[in-house]
């Protein structure tokens, strides 16, 4: 159906120009869904909009064909491409929330799209389109059609989302990172509509994403895409189990399973990466000057009772600011020198928790204490308590979580002067190197900005500045999910290594419960603000207690084939 | 920090837009004439003895008429025009120069502190700006003039009209830069490193100071253009008007307001000339504001 | 809703009490209303009775609540320049305000937003950036130069129209207008067109940087790759989304007008509520300073209030409630 042949394309910017696709070839069948896999730059979204003929003004076509059927796709006029958005192929992206205008009501936007292509009349139009969303699984559809789009959850918004992307029946559906935005509950639902849509209208899909368990399971045949060419191609089940390029098996092997735990990632050498040089005298010099202020490794952290109300939002103009309960009644104990895993979908309130610890959020009712120490809550811990230097936070987004205006001397000395652990600015400048070496960096960073560095080696900086404050306790929220799959696996064989050598008490977040499973020793489950279940971590995967543990079990996508070989 | 951020994408920019390049080279001209003026206008136009009667009304050298003494030509009372605009710039480059820094410094404190530190002080800081934006900058520059006019003595007044006017126009403008710098920081506040200073127990003095302001430059340093090329504005108009600075130390928008009064007979140089000139000053430094507001703001490349 | 409006009514009623205060502050403290009333000749005596009488030695809170009292009943007391009672004065200069006002707002939406749209949809185009150009100095002209411009062009190059005051009005009972006449008209154009210059720059960048930044949002992306028609995607979608934004930055463009009324006013001797400021504040006259700082906080406030109100009936986040 859908034909692409060498498909090259160009964007130019100020420094030139770059091929953000180079000879790419792939083919969809009716019915098919075909995955798009791959990295961020890898140019799967570029294809995606080369193909609906939505290249942003930098971006041109310097080679290849597209057909779609008996159509040309490249030589078609502006008018007659617009004419086949949607008629033929459509498009759906990430965001559920943006996606949709929320001035006009679903009926209207569905009426206007169907209408824009073909002669119905209003009655026949608004008909088809109750008609799709009770397809979609919409309930009372007739009514709820009228609604406007901040009226609908996330997950029922990006099904209005593919409604409006089906209503004139198209040919081919391309969809950019449909369920990235999703819950695990909630993009389940969605990669099963979107299965039943392939099977039942014949539509066929090009699922784009870099989630490599959402490709193994809904996917048909898969396109493994790095620096804009095609690496490998076929059917999702070889692909993923036998992989034959170097490439897609260093990105399997980065894959964290769900079925079992590692020791570490066994990352291979792919070509084209360049290994950071690093300096291992310097680093031991790092890991003596911490392990002489650790002492016996971390603290216990005991959480008792802990609870957390928030103002919360009005909803509508009558209703009272509701409060919105965070965290209710949660209490928790990590062991010293352990990692407890702390899992949950968004707004389960895993982040509150670890804000309360490191006395960024106030608790309404609750105590904690480290090592039998009382740790004060957010509004009476003084700026120069000692539980300041010992807890140290990993954050999520390795884009705001170091200060672009800073160097990176800068932000690594921080702590030291800040906490009085070094008071001579020479020695200050070498253990900042030391630590850099640690963490796997050159010493040249010292100079250098954020901006001049990816989002793992951030990470990694993000990393040695907690670790020059000589803590004990090491929160890692998310520290992982703005990462690719390959940089995500060195970051974690990083974190792994240093909580070994250096015993950190650690609580590790995250959404992903197979990252949870390599990471942590005990693991704890939070559900809309409750702990629902806790315990080791390994009794948990090999058969969690709580139904809602169970179901996030299954509902998480695995790749649940057998792999032959390492 | 800044010259790390304007070299690598800046420079680049600059050189390949024409417009911002002209607007620079004028403004700098400008502004170098206004500032040197003392040693480069032929005569001192506040001189009282340094001009007379007698050359009145003279027009600009290449018309007939001319005496070459005067370049471009003299006004009512014999002033020569170039040294007359000349130091009427750097009066009103003066002005809005102080005025705008006074107004940086407050509103930037104020905005800085009320984003960041939220809550009550934040909520009084808020009310005092929108009350004050339900008066706009003519308006509250003029009541701060009459004010002033009412308090102090007839020939206080007079001794102090640039500072009053000076202040007038500060308090004016200051309310921009509070709301920008106060939206700057709301971004900010959400982002990691703020929260991972606070985490550390850095007091809020130095987070504001040494983690949040060097990122929020950006958006000041566009305001503060657009706040110069206004607060000459508004100089002049004051001056216009008649509550600015008295005829005989006068800046731009007095000439032109003497000028005025040449409209129908023919002297047009006393009015066109300075007129000219403030549009052309004007217009340069909004060249640059908008280049630098395209400079810092990417997307809207 | 009704919420809302109660919300905003407090809040707008708070704006004025605080505008209030300041008119009195400045009427209190400002000089010393007696001596600006009496001569030199008036005994000291009389003085003091005078004060006594208008009750000048009350505490200041009590004189503030007078105050307010006196201006909901409209009584605004007398210009110390002319004696005159200020609400007279009122009466006969603010329809010439308004009216300019309200012709030069109309002139800077009617021609500012079509422009701003056209100028966001093609960016490229020469007219485009010829109307760009024309803004950046446009915005760059002080109003007064703009009026000098106008008068000189076409008032004394080209005599086509007058260049000062209001030419014929008519009144209908207390208000006098320049609408019904065409000598009327004549004398408005010129004003208005310097007024409402200024604020079409304004009003056109702004709808410009809003449409531009619409017409990047996920959701028109969206309607593109659906392939709804063009003209739908520009009108319906676009415009609909910049509008919500820009109907605020509206409401405060008036108090631009109001502020620069003073000036256009000046200019062509229109005889309305900025020249009657201007002149108080040359000759010190405190009462009326007071005056036209409450009144024209009230129509800001006020505007400010249809503003949001209009916003809450336009976007249905606000109106409808959220359901799950």
């Amino acid at each position: 159906m859908l034909t692409i042949e060498h498909l090259s394309v160009r964007f130019r910017d100020r420094f030139g120009a770059t091929m953000a696709v180079e000879d790419v070839s792939l083919d969809v069948r009716p019915a098919e869904i075909h995955g798009l896999v791959g990295e961020s730059g890898a140019g799967k979204s570029t294809i995606g909009a080369a193909i609906m003929g939505l290249l942003p003004a930098a971006g041109e076509i310097t080679a290849g064909r597209m057909t779609l059927g008996k159509t040309d796709l490249r030589t078609l006029s502006p008018v007659a491409a617009h004419r086949m958005r949607g008629k033929r192929i459509s498009m759906i992206f990430q965001d559920p929330q943006t996606s949709l205008n929320p001035l006009m009501t679903i009926e209207d936007q569905l009426i206007e799209t169907i209408l824009a292509h073909e002669h119905l009349s209003l009655d026949d139009a608004r008909r088809r389109a109750v008609g799709l969303l009770e397809e979609i699984g919409i309930a009372n559809a007739a009514t709820r059609i009228k609604a406007y789009p901040h009226q609908f959850s996330g997950g029922m918004r990006q099904r209005v989302v593919i409604a409006l992307a089906l209503c004139t029946n198209p040919e081919l559906i391309i969809a950019d990172e449909p369920t990235t935005a999703l819950d695990v509950a909630v993009q389940a639902q969605v990669l099963d509509l979107i299965q039943k849509l392939a099977r039942t209208r014949q539509v066929g899909f090009i699922l784009i994403t870099h989630d490599i368990g959402v490709i193994a399971q809904v996917s048909d045949r898969v396109t493994v895409l790095r620096g804009g060419r095609v690496m490998e191609q076929g059917a999702t089940r070889r692909i993923l189990g036998q992989p034959e390029h170097p490439y897609t098996q260093a990105l399997m092997a980065a894959v964290p399973p769900l079925d079992r735990k590692l020791e570490n990632f066994h990352l291979p050498k792919v070509a084209g990466e360049t290994a950071d040089a690093a300096d291992a005298a310097q680093a031991r010099e790092a890991e003596d000057w911490l392990l002489s202020g650790i002492g016996g490794g971390g603290p216990a952290l005991d959480v008792q009772n802990i609870t957390v109300r928030f103002g919360g939002e009005r909803k509508g103009f009558f209703a009272a600011r509701e409060e919105f309960v965070a965290l209710d009644a949660v209490s928790l104990g990590v062991r010293p020198g352990s990692v407890m895993g702390l899992v949950g979908e968004s707004g389960s309130g895993k982040s509150t928790l670890a804000k309360v610890i490191a006395a960024l959020v106030q608790p309404a009712e609750g105590e904690m204490r480290l090592d039998d120490v009382p740790l004060a809550p957010m509004r009476s811990r003084r700026r120069g308590d000692a539980s300041r230097r010992l807890i140290q936070m990993i954050f999520q987004d390795p884009y705001s979580s170091l200060n672009s205006r800073h160097r990176v001397i800068d932000v690594l000395t921080e702590p030291l002067w800040l906490f009085g652990l070094e008071k001579d600015k020479r020695r200050r400048e070498r253990l900042a190197k030391a630590m850099l070496a640690l963490v796997g960096l050159p010493a040249q960073s010292l100079d250098r900005y954020p901006h001049q560095f990816s989002g793992g080696q951030r990470q990694r900086i993000a990393v040695a500045r907690a670790l020059l404050s000589r803590p004990g306790l090491l929160i890692c929220d998310e520290p992982t999910s703005a990462l690719d799959v390959s940089i995500q696996a060195q970051v974690l064989n990083l974190l792994k290594d240093l909580q070994t050598r250096f015993g950190l008490t650690t609580i590790f977040i995250s959404h992903d419960l197979a990252v949870v499973r390599q990471m942590s020793n005990d693991i704890a489950v939070l559900k809309d603000g409750k702990l629902v279940e806790t315990g080791p971590s390994e009794a948990f995967f090999a058969g969690p207690k709580a139904a809602y543990s169970r179901d996030l079990l299954a509902q998480t996508p695995a790749i649940r084939f057998d792999k032959s070989g390492t | 920090m800044l010259t790390r951020l304007v070299q690598s994408e800046g420079i680049w920019l600059f050189t390949r837009s024409p417009a911002a390049m002209l607007a620079a080279v004028v403004t700098i001209v400008i502004v170098t004439g206004a500032l040197f003026a003392p040693w480069i206008a032929p005569t001192d136009p506040y001189d009282l003895s340094s001009f007379s009667l007698i050359d009145g009304l003279l027009p600009p050298a290449w018309e007939e008429g001319a005496d070459p003494r005067f370049l471009l030509g003299t006004d009512d009372q014999g002033r020569d025009l170039l040294s007359s605009i000349l130091y009427g710039a750097r009066l009103s480059l003066g002005i809005a120069a102080v005025a705008m820094a006074v107004a940086l410094v407050l509103g930037v404190s104020l905005g800085l502190a009320a984003g960041y530190l939220g809550g009550r002080f934040d909520a009084v800081v808020m009310r005092i700006a929108d009350v004050q934006l339900a008066l706009p900058a003519i308006l509250t520059a003029l009541l701060i003039d009459g004010i002033s006019r009412g308090i102090l003595p007839a020939a206080l007044h007079d001794d102090l009209r640039l500072a009053v006017i000076t202040l007038a126009i500060a308090l004016s403008l200051w309310v921009n830069f509070a709301r920008t710098a106060r939206a700057s920081v709301f971004v900010e506040r959400n982002k990691d490193y703020v929260s991972a200073a606070i985490m550390m127990g850095q007091h809020p003095v130095r987070i504001m100071l040494r983690h949040i302001l060097p990122n929020i430059v950006g958006p000041l340093l566009v305001i503060a253009t657009v706040d110069l090329a206004s607060a000459i504005l508004l100089e002049a108009t004051l001056s216009f008007l008649g509550v600015g600075l008295p005829a005989d130390s006068p800046s731009l928008g007095t000439l032109i307001r003497i000028g005025m009064q040449y409209l129908l007979s023919g002297e047009w140089w006393i009015l066109w000339i300075p007129t000219v000139f403030l549009v052309v000053l004007v217009v340069a430094i909004n060249l640059l504001g908008d280049f630098l507001r395209d400079l810092f703001n990417p997307s809207l490349r | 809703m009704a919420r809302f409006i109660l919300k905003r009514l407090v809040q707008s009623i708070f704006v004025m009490l605080a505008v209030a205060f300041l008119a009195f502050s400045l009427f209190r403290f400002v000089g010393d209303p007696i001596s600006q009333m009496t001569g030199v000749e008036t005994s000291v005596e009389d003085q003091e009775r005078l004060r006594e009488e208008l009750g000048l030695n009350d505490p200041f809170v009590v004189q503030f609540i007078r105050f307010t009292g006196d201006i909901l009943r409209g009584d605004f007391g007398y210009s110390f320049r002319t004696r005159e009672p200020i609400d007279a004065m009122l009466l006969t200069r603010l329809p010439a305000t308004l009216e300019l006002g309200t012709v030069a707002l109309m002139i800077s939406l009617v021609a500012g937003i079509p422009a701003g749209v056209y100028t966001a949809l093609r960016p490229r185009g020469i007219f485009s950036q010829s109307i760009l150009i024309g803004t950046l100095i446009g915005v760059s002209i002080p109003t007064f130069v703009i009026g000098i411009l106008l008068i000189f062009l076409f008032g004394v190059q080209l005599g086509w129209l007058p260049t000062y005051g209001r030419g014929g009005t008519v009144e209908i009972g207390w208000w006098r207008s320049s609408f019904l006449t065409v000598e009327g008209w004549r004398s408005l154009v010129l004003p208005a067109l310097t007024l409402g210059l200024f604020q079409l720059t304004l009003t056109m960048r702004l709808v410009r940087a809003q449409m531009m930044e619409v017409m990047r949002t996920d959701h028109i992306r969206f309607a593109i790759a659906r392939g709804v028609p063009w003209r739908s995607i520009r009108y319906r979608h676009a415009l609909a989304n910049t509008m919500i934004p820009v109907i605020t930055i509206i409401g405060l463009q008036f108090g631009g007008v109001i502020a620069f009324s003073i000036v256009t006013e000046s200019v062509f001797q229109w005889p309305g509520m900025g020249l009657l400021f201007l002149e108080s504040i040359r000759f010190v006259d405190i009462p009326v300073m007071s005056v036209y700082l409450v009144v024209i906080a009230f129509f800001f406030v006020l505007i400010n209030l249809l503003v949001d109100l209009l916003y809450f009936a336009i976007d249905p986040r606000l109106r409808v409630r959220e359901s799950a």
